[in-house]
């Protein structure tokens, strides 16, 4: 009964607190998700051309940003991007009160994160791609970007389905670290009503029973894209 | 080549030259990619001579005397830390991972919850369940005697880690299991193979080789996710940056961190790398 009035919304209970959080971190992996997968396309591409300084300059970004530990990663951007903007306006010649704000900073390290996976989900993808298709559509006179957008990228895409599946799941995960930067998600809710009820196991739980709620939907809705990308490969074995 | 071949054909009184083919276009010398590729170097470049300028000018040796020696045991807390749990979390795994493989629908249940528990949600989740959860229950857990354990933040943090790499680590001994097709298995029984002998000799040589990058990965995984345990007041690598963050405001003492997480990880990367290719060197053509 309790355990009702705490998580009831209203001034009495946590339930609209905590509501308000799965929104911010719902919200914020899905605002990261399309950074990160264009970024991280753009380097796979990067690390897929004949050019080496290209090559290295994107595996110099893969090897930063899958080596530096998430949370480092956050508060670096975080301190960093604060304390450059306010040198930057000193060098200007003027002062400001700049604070960064903690949304905007997680979207950012989370977006470098998720894209450095991501170069590597789409890399492998292109290696599984064989070279004919490139030579077939070389050979039916298409131009190299008509045969990125119409031939390897939908193939792209299928292939890399399941590699990016998890990565959303690791994204999903990792918005739990912005909370110590202050961003009012899930945890960060979920442990003020810890502290303040002193019912931290219960709200913990309830922490943990949201991310698997999340993790469930997510996988549910990854099963529909892929079988959506499947039902076109079914119709291509009909069509032969 | 095709020149060569074309010229040989014998004169045969037509005044026509033997065709040739044409000449292969020289490549250029600046396309848009070479272009951007010597920009973004030079971006990194740049980037890090800045970086280093920047450590260089601000230099304090009073600050480098006071903290070199708090961020090295840092560091030997974040790897003893990563160690123990790695280690104890292999030993847990096992039981998972069979009964996650067993036919018993009950048991294989409780492997897959398990399993999904500790995969879908956050590991800082699963550690401020125990660190600050386990306290509502402090009354049964003195009664029992295991209060004192769990007081700690470090004990806490070992046994969240151990919990968590388990599941993962589970994970990875099943599909490496699994990826050793049936046919091994009905080879070994003809043989007369027990099932002891079979898992001794055929399966784990065979799965280890399929685990090998997983688990170094693995280790990674854990030693960046390890930078956590500063939350619950554990004085890791990341605890000490914290720390010396707080007191001095110089934004030089996360640079360091950085450095040193990154150095800890390329050294254990390239381990596993060196280790792969040692131990898969007859899969090698």
């Amino acid at each position: 009964m309790e355990a009702f009035e705490l998580l009831s919304f209203g001034d009495a209970g946590w339930g609209d607190e905590i509501a308000s959080g799965v929104l911010v971190t719902v919200a914020l992996s899905l605002l990261t998700l399309p950074i990160g997968l264009f970024v991280g396309l753009l380097v796979a591409l990067a690390k897929q051309s004949s050019e080496k300084t290209l090559r290295v300059s994107a595996d110099i970004y893969t090897t930063i940003f899958r080596g530096l530990p998430e949370l480092l990663t956050i508060f670096i951007v975080y301190f960093g991007l604060q304390i450059a903007v306010r040198n930057t306006a000193l060098m200007l010649g003027f002062k400001t009160g700049f604070e960064i704000n903690s949304f905007v900073a997680g979207m950012i390290a989370l977006a470098l994160v998720f894209s450095s996976y991501a170069s590597e989900v789409f890399t492998s993808a292109f290696k599984a791609i064989p070279k004919g298709q490139y030579e077939g559509a070389h050979a039916l006179g298409l131009s190299r970007s008509r045969t990125m957008y119409k031939i390897i990228f939908p193939q792209l895409i299928k292939i890399s389905l399941p590699g990016l599946g998890n990565l959303w799941m690791i994204l999903l995960k990792d918005t739990a670290l912005i909370s110590a930067i202050g961003l009012a998600d899930i945890m960060r809710q979920t442990r003020i009503a810890a502290g303040v009820t002193k019912e931290a196991f219960m709200f913990y739980g309830i922490a943990c029973l949201l991310f698997l709620v999340l993790a469930l939907l997510s996988s549910i809705v990854f099963s529909r894209i892929e079988a959506a990308t499947k039902r076109s490969e079914a119709y291509g074995e009909v069509e032969k | 080549m095709n020149g060569h071949q074309t010229s040989k054909i014998p004169f045969s009184g037509n005044s026509s030259l033997p065709s040739r083919s044409a000449p292969i276009a020289a490549p250029k010398l600046w396309n848009g990619e070479r272009i951007a590729g010597n920009a973004i170097l030079a971006i990194w470049l740049c980037a890090a001579v800045f970086l280093i300028w920047w450590l260089v000018s601000v230099w304090d040796s009073d600050l480098m005397a006071k903290y070199t020696p708090k961020y090295l045991k840092g560091l030997k807390t974040t790897l003893v830390l990563v160690g123990w749990s790695l280690v104890l979390g292999a030993v847990l795994s096992i039981l998972i991972a069979f009964l996650r493989m067993s036919k018993n629908k009950l048991l294989g249940g409780i492997g897959y919850g398990y399993v999904y528990f500790f995969r879908g949600t956050p590991l800082i989740t699963q550690l401020f369940l125990i660190y600050y959860g386990l306290g509502s229950f402090r009354e049964e857990l003195e009664s029992v005697g295991l209060w004192g354990f769990f007081r700690d933040a470090w004990n806490c943090a070992l046994f969240a880690f151990t919990l968590n790499t388990a599941a993962y680590q589970a994970e990875i001994l099943r599909g490496a299991i699994e990826s050793v097709t049936k046919d091994q298995w009905e080879g070994a029984k003809s043989l007369g193979l027990s099932k002891w002998q079979t898992y001794r000799h055929i399966v784990i040589p065979q799965a280890a080789i399929v685990a090998l990058r997983p688990y170094g990965n693995e280790i990674i995984l854990m030693l960046k996710a390890s930078a956590i345990v500063a939350l619950v007041t554990v004085f890791d690598l990341m605890g000490e940056t914290r720390r010396a963050f707080s007191r001095t405001f110089d934004f030089q003492t996360y640079i360091y961190a950085a450095l040193l997480y990154l150095s800890i990880v390329e050294i254990v990367r390239n381990v596993v790398n060196f280790v792969e290719r040692r131990l898969t060197r007859h899969l090698q053509r």
